[in-house]
């Protein structure tokens, strides 16, 4: 996207070179940018970890998609006009009908299939009846634009309305009355399905009396299949996700290299306020406990657990959880009330505030680790190089010397689970937002 | 389903797809006549060692083009942001840019 824009809108030849795993989300990022006659080539995967020989022998080597010379191409691309006029290839105009032709029960369960409009598991087909039903449980016109989604930043938003949002709900299996917290979510703009090679899938916590409105699960296996709101919101939200941003295809639209099962469900619970001994999660981020919210986490892949908080060495255990957890993901802790309250009879955290002050400051690692890791090379080093608070300053520390891997407000806590036991883990994820659910009731 | 009357039966659906955006086309900036002399920008993502690749690239040019200058400049900040101060500085001095490793 940056050689699009380079090229484009500053006037200067551009050629973007690519390792080959990329070759169609290229081809469908300068098609939707309106350029599909940039010009790029592609060198094979992975560059990371290369020595310079084996870099130098891509350089000289072929691109591994046309079989030309790479620098060939480069040169090519810097001196010669795009061939053939690929703007005639571009819908300029594009609509997406509210209905699928009509066909038999099966046809259209493979034809969404086929259309990767679903998880690969079964849906439920949005018949008008159905539609009808969930957007009679909420107060929004069905035409009213809802909001925008994108896979990623390099992405374009797509749009979509309330009635699409609850055409996706009626597919997940959803009830109606689960409507305004799918509708929030949605409205929210944070894609489930963002395409990244790390895989990420998002997490889902909600608070205030939708919770109970709705019978959602906070407590025993809340984080499991076994509570039918927290599935289908969680399976709607991903389905709303795909779909309304334009797809998420393996190799096109989501580069994900391993993918992730918690993107089946995007791990949806209900926080347990009743059982919790500290503040409600969107009480913190400034809503009355009284307001129905939904709060989204996304980058959700490293996961730590363990059982108890032990007296003599529980903080060796937190340190070394902390320690194991990827340096790039913040610590977002899932504690079962047992847990929770161990952590104060251990600690002293009367509020979530205090012990995420202590995770911040025991949160440690080496210096020349933590600026090793290749995560941390591409997202944070290049921030911390041009003075960016607090990295410039970690960057100062010598090899050997302990820094924080974590911004104190990266971190959070949130109380789940139904007391069979003390377990709990920590999710390393990225809070993106809390919103109203009560705004789409 | 269990009654095969109803298999054959055709029902009407809602498109699940939201609405794609209005695709603006855009032009390409014209291509230069030789490289000749001219001085070609390496930029530098920031990402997965695309530095180590592009000083091969600038190894590259430096033996079998050595008449082309090549500047390797590095993005200000993470690769998925705008960068238009490091854009605008290449336009001023640059005559083409290779962008690399993109992601």
């Amino acid at each position: 996207m940056h050689a699009i824009a380079l090229d484009s809108k500053y006037g200067v030849p551009t050629v973007a070179i690519h390792t080959n795993v990329f070759e169609k989300a290229v081809q469908s990022v300068t098609r939707m940018h309106g350029m599909p006659q940039a010009r790029y080539t592609f060198v094979p995967q992975p560059v990371m970890g290369k020595t310079a020989e084996q870099l130098r022998a891509y350089v000289e080597g072929k691109s591994p998609i046309s079989g030309r010379p790479v620098m060939q191409e480069v040169i090519e691309g810097l001196t010669r006009p795009a061939e053939g006029d690929h703007l005639k290839e571009i819908k300029f105009e594009r609509s997406t009908p509210r209905l699928v032709d009509s066909d038999t029960d099966d046809n259209l369960h493979h034809r969404f299939l086929e259309n990767n409009w679903t998880d690969k598991l079964p849906i439920i087909l949005p018949t008008e009846k159905r539609v009808a039903e969930m957007l009679a449980h909420t107060s929004r016109k069905p035409d009213e634009v809802a909001g925008h989604i994108r896979s990623n930043q390099f992405r374009q938003h797509w749009e979509f309305t309330v009635e699409k949002v609850a055409v996706n709900a009626v597919m997940a299996g959803a009830s109606p009355e689960y409507f305004p917290v799918i509708l929030a979510l949605a409205a929210s703009g944070v894609s489930a399905r963002g395409s990244t090679t790390s895989s990420m899938a998002a997490m889902v916590v909600v608070n205030g009396p939708i919770r109970n409105e709705i019978g959602m699960n906070s407590g025993t296996g809340a984080m499991a299949p076994y509570n039918h709101a927290n599935a289908t919101i969680g399976r709607a939200y991903g389905l709303l996700s795909q779909n309304l941003q334009g797809g998420s295809i393996p190799g096109d639209s989501y580069m994900g290299s391993q993918g992730n099962g918690y993107a089946y469900g995007s791990v949806t619970f209900a926080e347990n306020e009743e059982r919790s001994p500290w503040t409600p999660f969107h009480v913190q981020h400034g809503f009355k406990p009284t307001d129905s919210t939904v709060s989204i986490f996304t980058g959700c892949r490293s996961t730590a657990f363990t059982l108890g908080v032990r007296e003599q060495f529980w903080r060796e255990h937190v340190r070394n959880m902390l320690r194991g957890m990827d340096a790039h993901s913040a610590p977002t802790f899932l504690l079962d009330p047992i847990a929770a309250r161990q952590y104060i009879d251990r600690g002293g955290f009367d509020t979530k505030e205090k012990m995420i002050e202590w995770v911040y400051e025991n949160a440690l690692m080496p210096a020349g680790e933590y600026w090793d890791y290749q995560l941390i090379q591409n997202y944070i080093y290049p921030r911390a190089t041009f003075g960016e608070e607090p990295y410039a300053s970690k960057l100062k520390a010598a090899p050997d010397e302990m820094i924080r891997m974590f911004k104190p407000d990266e971190i959070h806590v949130v109380v789940v689970g139904g007391e069979t036991n003390g377990y709990w883990r920590i999710m390393g994820c990225n809070y993106q937002k809390t919103v109203s659910v009560d705004e789409w009731r | 389903m269990a009654d095969g009357t109803h298999e054959t039966e055709k029902m009407s659906v809602l498109n699940p797809v939201g609405f794609a955006p209005k695709i603006t086309p855009k032009p390409m900036a014209p291509r230069l006549e030789s490289l000749d002399g001219k001085t070609i920008y390496l930029v530098d993502p920031r990402f997965d060692d695309s530095g180590l690749f592009l000083r091969q690239v600038q190894d590259w040019f430096a033996e079998r083009m050595p008449s082309v200058k090549t500047e390797l400049v590095e993005m200000s900040s993470v690769y998925t942001k705008d960068d238009p101060k490091t854009w605008e500085m290449i336009k001023a001095n640059g005559d083409g840019a290779i962008i690399g490793v993109g992601h």
